[in-house]
């Protein structure tokens, strides 16, 4: 079983987001970048996948500063292959990342490609289910949790309320990932050290990055809010006080 | 190619989804700028039935055995064709479980760029993308000739894509769908052992703020003070920290309890489709910036584990 995990950085939602002067996108000056959240848990998905049914996991991402760490960080979880691609990728949207993925995953020939469902800066489509089409795939998004059997997967993929729908699949397939069986898994630091020794990240080139299908945006803004919060001060002896009068107001209480 | 707006109605299991009403009520504020109707296509076996109250100028109703039930490959296939005839100025889908697994695919394959996360339309037909876990919105033209769009609630009411006039239904032959990849084997229902926190006056609801599974406690102190239930946002959930029973959002429940008191919730777009019709949120963030503030009537800046102990106490001598 050969299992690729295609992941990309997106910006920290944890930092203050501020537009540039041009007002069309995100100033990028301070922007810190991390991982997206549900392409951590398609990682930890491959490796509980390779733990149980064996196999090789490639973990493969776009350059970008902190991209060898997460890669050794994914080769001390567990993953056998790292694969970097190597270009200009600052202003790709979705679709040019997918096909410059598709290019490299193709030669790799995986029976699954495991990804995050979605990452919150997407604005053309999504990852996955461009990669399942560049490729030839079937797609199945939303999913949460993974069974192989034989040249199909079972995968169950969430709807709204709770409700799971068991899906079957042939091999080769394209599952996009909500979350994983278990929480990305944490390693010591000393032991992705020890990787960086050993592992090796493979660098290929991306090609076909043109910006085609890119969705052209005339004004990034702040969401205009109608109403915001009443704010309550004070030391929090004082913010709670002002809650048990809005708990007794609203009968709570 | 004509000036029509194709909505792709979602339906589970013979109900149609509140979001295909958001889409639909969507679609009319399109059709204003772009001239057109708004034309529901659903897709379907013996649901025809379906199309009653949909508020749009007219349904397209495919039947096929293989359209009972979403699947990937039927509606793929099904859509593909239908699009290419219809030539349409766009189409939308909902930024959904469904929604989501076709209109990416269906852009590479028709080569018609996609819109992710719409939220609203402008009247001159731009859209406005909620983007950044609410922390940003992006307004641009909708690509020509046909533009998809996958589209987020929260813009529109989905009373206002409904309506007691039935539409008028036109049956389009379904394509020849064998040999498909994907198939539903079965649906597993939602446990429902567990407290409903559907029917909770008020939530006491944690968030990844809450940092580990011993400080879970300190929401339940207070829950237990206040006799009311604990739910969580996805993070807490996925980490197994309280159970999945208790998930607020678009893959949880959707409440509505008198108060909804967030603690540690950044109010991320996919929460908030859970728990924005609250009658008061009340949130506990040290993000100022955070969107929660956006839709909470009340909110504070303090840190909750500084709160949390004297708010408990309060609650007990309030008894
Ligand atoms: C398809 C899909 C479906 C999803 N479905 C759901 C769903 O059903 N429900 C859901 O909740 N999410 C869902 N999500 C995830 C969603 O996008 C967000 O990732 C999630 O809601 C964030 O949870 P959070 O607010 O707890 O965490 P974060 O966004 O990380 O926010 C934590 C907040 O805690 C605050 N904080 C930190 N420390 C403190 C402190 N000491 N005191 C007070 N505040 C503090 C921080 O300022 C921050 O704002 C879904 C995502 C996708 C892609
Ligand atoms: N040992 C580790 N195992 C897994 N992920 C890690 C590890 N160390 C850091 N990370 C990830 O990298 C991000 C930044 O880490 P740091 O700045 O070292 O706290 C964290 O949010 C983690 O998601």
């Amino acid at each position: 079983m050969k299992i690729a995990v295609p992941v990309k950085f997106v910006p920290d939602l944890v930092e203050e987001l501020t537009i540039d002067p041009g007002g069309t996108a995100l100033d990028t000056t301070w922007l810190r970048l991390i991982i997206s959240e549900f392409d951590d848990h398609a990682v930890e998905q491959a490796i509980l996948v390779k733990e149980k049914n064996g196999g090789q996991v490639c973990v493969i991402m776009a350059e970008a500063d902190g991209a060898d760490d997460f890669l050794f960080t994914a080769a001390a979880k567990g993953a056998d292959q790292l694969i970097k691609l190597t270009g200009d990728f600052s202003n790709v949207n979705n679709h040019a990342l997918a096909r410059a993925h598709a290019e490299v995953l193709k030669d790799l020939h995986p029976d699954l490609i495991l990804t995050g469902v979605q990452a919150h800066n997407d604005l053309d489509g999504s990852i996955g289910p461009l990669l399942a089409e560049y490729l030839g795939m079937p797609y199945v998004g939303y999913v949460a949790g993974i069974t192989i059997d034989g040249d199909k997967v079972i995968a169950r993929k969430e709807y709204a309320g709770g409700l799971i729908a068991e899906i079957e699949v042939k091999l080769p397939a394209v599952l996009g990932i909500q979350a994983a069986e278990q929480p990305p898994r944490y390693v010591a630091y000393s032991k992705i050290r020890q990787v960086m020794s050993t592992a090796k990240i493979e660098e290929k080139p991306g090609s076909a990055l043109s910006l085609e299908e890119s969705i052209v945006v005339s004004r990034m803004f702040l969401p205009e809010v109608a109403e915001r919060a009443t704010m309550l001060e004070g030391s929090p002896d004082d913010v709670a006080a002002k809650l048990i009068a809005i708990f007794k107001e609203q009968g709570t209480l | 190619m004509s000036q029509d707006i194709l909505v792709i109605i979602e339906h589970l299991r013979g109900q149609v989804t509140d979001t295909s009403y958001v889409m639909l009520a969507g679609a009319h504020q399109l059709s204003q700028s772009s001239g057109g109707g708004v034309v529901a296509v659903l897709l379907g076996h013996n649901a025809q039935k379906l199309a009653s109250n949909l508020s749009a100028d007219k349904v397209l109703y495919v039947d096929h055995p293989a359209l009972a039930e979403f699947t990937f490959d039927a509606y793929q296939i099904t859509l593909e064709n239908l699009i290419k005839q219809q030539s349409p100025r766009a189409v939308i889908f909902g930024h959904s479980s469904i929604g989501m697994d076709i209109a990416s695919g269906l852009s590479a394959r028709l080569e018609f760029p996609v819109v992710s996360s719409c939220r609203t339309f402008t009247s001159e037909g731009k859209f406005i993308s909620q983007i950044c876990g609410g922390k940003i919105m992006a307004e641009g033209d909708l690509p020509a000739p046909t533009a998809l769009i996958t589209m987020v609630p929260g813009g529109y009411k989905a009373e206002s894509g409904q309506s007691s006039q039935p539409p008028s239904v036109e049956i389009i032959a379904a394509p020849a769908l064998g040999d498909l990849r994907v198939s539903l084997k079965q649906y597993i229902e939602p446990d429902t052992s567990d407290v409903d926190i559907t029917k909770e006056k008020m939530l006491v609801s944690v968030g990844r703020g809450i940092q580990n599974k011993d400080n879970i406690e300190l929401a339940n102190d207070l829950a237990a003070a206040l006799g009311c239930a604990v739910s969580a946002s996805r993070p807490v959930v996925d980490q197994g920290w309280i159970p999945t029973t208790r998930l607020v959002g678009k893959s949880g429940k959707h409440v509505k309890p008198k108060i909804y008191l967030a603690l540690g919730i950044s109010g991320a777009p996919e929460h908030v489709e859970g728990m924005g019709d609250s009658e008061y949120i009340v949130a506990v963030n040290t993000d100022i910036n955070a969107p929660i503030f956006n839709i909470a009537k009340y909110g504070t800046t303090v840190d909750m584990f500084d709160l949390l102990p004297v708010l408990t106490e309060k609650v007990k001598q309030a008894k």
